[in-house]
């Protein structure tokens, strides 16, 4: 590596080249979100194709919050996905913990059936599970949104949680049990501490993945308000028009608190998802 | 302190036994090496006494109460890790006090024991640092601290010395020893290195296959060897085996040349083809025309003397010998075996003869 032949540098500026196009092509609608909430609306198709207005304005982001529903649809999915993100952590952890330490029968089973679980298009499985929340009036409700996510977000999440218990040496907690400490003692006093990156990490997961659910959010809940903001922002399309310039400031805002999570939570993310690999 | 006594103890994970049916007694205070090559099962019954596993069978008992059931917090043993097993969020304090806040005792009472155990193990300054903080040695003498402080029924050590180097290995033997002598603790001691439990042991437990092989002083196996696996596993150079005849008035020849004389066991026909023991330090050399003619093959020189390989037709044997003499490959030397060197043992069953 340390040597710099010019096939080197070439393939280094190629390698370069490729991860800029790639990042420039998957951040490019990011841009254009922020550069379309920063639109006048006297511009808005006027100068449509131009990478950046030559006004721009923060009206958008004013009639959001002060015009429209959204503040509300902010809270309800802030409501929901921290909700969501506790309780999957939680099972997740639970789980994660049992796959990692102990040998119990229909173990391999239990694994596969997660692994199924996540094989489904979710669409095929949203009617059947909005005839089963209706009667229990876990439709039109918050909780009913937090019951289906956390069922569909536990199984990936026990993984995940699975691979950092994985990276933790089972010597530790045996020191422990060694040394006085009932399992669970062992296990809130030394394995907790040393898995809470994985346990930050989990929970960002898992909340990201709330803050962004809309095809359950939209199907369950038909009333405004416990609608979550991507079912909210679907209200800025109107029979007649579409309200680009609200909708994107909507939109960046939502971005703001995951945004924010992924880039405290991102480096034991990958580390949780290597963990396991580099283990063997 | 305390005895611990197993009684017919097995284990099985399932996949066939780990361990046969074992009877072992270690006596208060005693220092008990279990050794054995790795896959022997001496790490699982490690674990048994600890209480980290279920025994499939059999009973284990401290101080004579049946501990089967019992967890492992229970048992008041301390072990040690191979891997140290320190708590890596904790400092050298933390880890050390452990145990003794997992009893709550009075903190003063914790801060006068974790202190006094240091200050025996040289730790004194390193109290407050992390273990990622400290040395391979360092780590190791706080795994050890973590243990004494305990005044534990038993130290349990789990191949502790073994992530250590050489000279470090050497050093901690002996503080581990000094430990003993000072604590006066029962100690089980797994290891796969023969000169640790040659070293440190007041008895050898020499484990292969799941099953014990012989129980003893170290002196006594050494010198005594009960199969042909207990004679192979301790002492370095190993000792040689060769393919032998029993001859009339017990003369035993290897490749048509009498190497030794022994009085030959009673029900031993002469005629008999078996495996003949001899270890490398007892062998001397002398001129080709005195001793059993042998070619020398290889010259090790190990600083207090030489390892000399020989052949013997197409049979190898190693021989140490601190004789000046000059050396050579291809020189042919004399060899002798003095009366008392060869062990013999049965060629298919392995078991000693003699």
């Amino acid at each position: 590596m340390s040597k710099t032949t010019p096939h080197s540098i070439g393939a280094r500026v190629l390698h370069a080249l490729a991860l800029a196009a790639f990042v420039a092509f998957a951040l490019f609608p990011l841009f254009w979100l922020l550069k379309v909430s920063l639109t006048p609306d006297d511009l808005m198709y006027g100068e449509g194709v131009r990478l950046w207005p030559s006004r721009v304005t923060l009206d958008h982001y004013g009639s959001v919050l002060r015009h429209s529903q959204f503040p509300l649809f902010f809270r309800n999915s802030l409501i929901v996905s921290a909700a969501t993100g506790l309780l999957a952590t939680a099972a997740a952890s639970a789980a994660g913990y049992a796959f990692s330490r102990f040998r119990f029968r229909g173990k391999a089973w239990v694994v596969g059936v997660m692994l199924v679980s996540q094989m489904f298009p979710l669409v095929i499985i949203v009617a059947p599970i909005f005839r089963l929340l209706a009667p229990l009036g876990l439709t039109n409700s918050l909780t009913g949104l937090v019951v289906v996510y956390t069922a569909f977000n536990t199984p990936f999440a026990a993984f995940l949680m699975q691979s950092f218990f994985e990276a933790i040496p089972k010597d530790l907690e045996e020191a422990a049990m060694m040394d006085g400490a009932t399992r669970f003692q062992a296990l809130r006093r030394v394995i907790l501490p040393l898995t809470l990156p994985g346990l930050a990490a989990t929970g960002g997961f898992v909340f990201t993945a709330a803050w962004s659910e809309l095809l359950f959010s939209l199907m369950l809940n038909s009333s405004a308000a416990v609608s979550t903001f991507p079912a909210g922002l679907l209200g800025f399309v109107s029979k007649f028009s579409v309200d680009f310039g609200q909708m994107m400031a909507a939109g960046v805002l939502a971005l703001l608190p995951v945004g924010a999570f992924f880039l405290v939570i991102q480096r034991y993310l990958v580390q949780g998802l290597t963990a396991g690999a580099v283990k063997g | 302190m305390a005895t611990i006594t197993l009684s017919n103890v097995s284990k099985d994970y399932g996949g066939g036994p780990v361990l046969r049916g074992m009877d072992l007694e270690i006596r208060e205070g005693e220092f008990v090496a279990l050794m054995g090559p790795s896959g022997c099962g001496k790490s699982t019954l490690l674990r048994l006494i600890a209480g980290l596993e279920e025994p499939s069978g059999g009973e284990i008992r401290i101080d004579g109460r049946r501990v089967n059931e019992v967890a492992p917090k229970d048992r008041d043993l301390a072990m040690v890790f191979q891997s140290y097993a320190l708590y890596p969020h904790m400092t050298v304090r933390e880890n050390m006090s452990f145990a003794l806040k997992q009893r709550r005792l009075p903190p003063a009472e914790i801060k006068a024991a974790v202190e006094a155990a240091a200050s025996k193990l040289g730790l004194t300054g390193l109290l407050e640092r992390k273990p990622k903080a400290l040395s391979g040695g360092q780590r190791q003498r706080v795994a050890m601290g973590r243990a004494i402080v305990r005044n534990p029924k038993a130290f349990l050590f789990d191949e502790p010395l073994s992530n250590l180097d050489a000279r470090l290995r050497e050093q901690m033997r002996y503080e581990i020893r000094k430990l003993h002598r000072e604590l006066g603790a029962t100690s089980v001691y797994v290891t796969h290195d023969q000169v640790e439990a040659m070293t440190m042991a007041d008895r050898i437990v020499a484990l292969n296959d799941g099953a014990i092989q012989q129980v003893g002083s170290p002196q006594d196996l050494y010198d005594n060897p009960a199969n042909l696996f207990v004679a192979g596993f301790l002492g370095s150079p190993p000792m040689n085996f060769l393919d032998a005849t029993l001859a009339p008035e017990g003369a035993l020849v290897v490749e048509g040349q009498t190497l030794a004389h022994v009085s030959p066991p009673a029900g031993l026909a002469a005629g008999t083809t078996l495996t003949l023991g001899l270890r490398p330090e007892r062998l001397a050399l002398t001129d080709p025309t005195e001793g059993t003619a042998v070619r020398v093959d290889v010259v090790e020189t190990t600083g207090t003397g030489r390892v000399v390989h020989l052949a013997l037709g197409p049979q190898r044997l190693k021989l140490f010998t601190m004789d000046p003499r000059p050396l050579a490959p291809g020189d042919v030397v004399g060899l002798v075996a003095p009366p008392g060197a060869p062990l013999l043992f049965d060629p298919v069953s392995g078991a000693r003869l003699s």
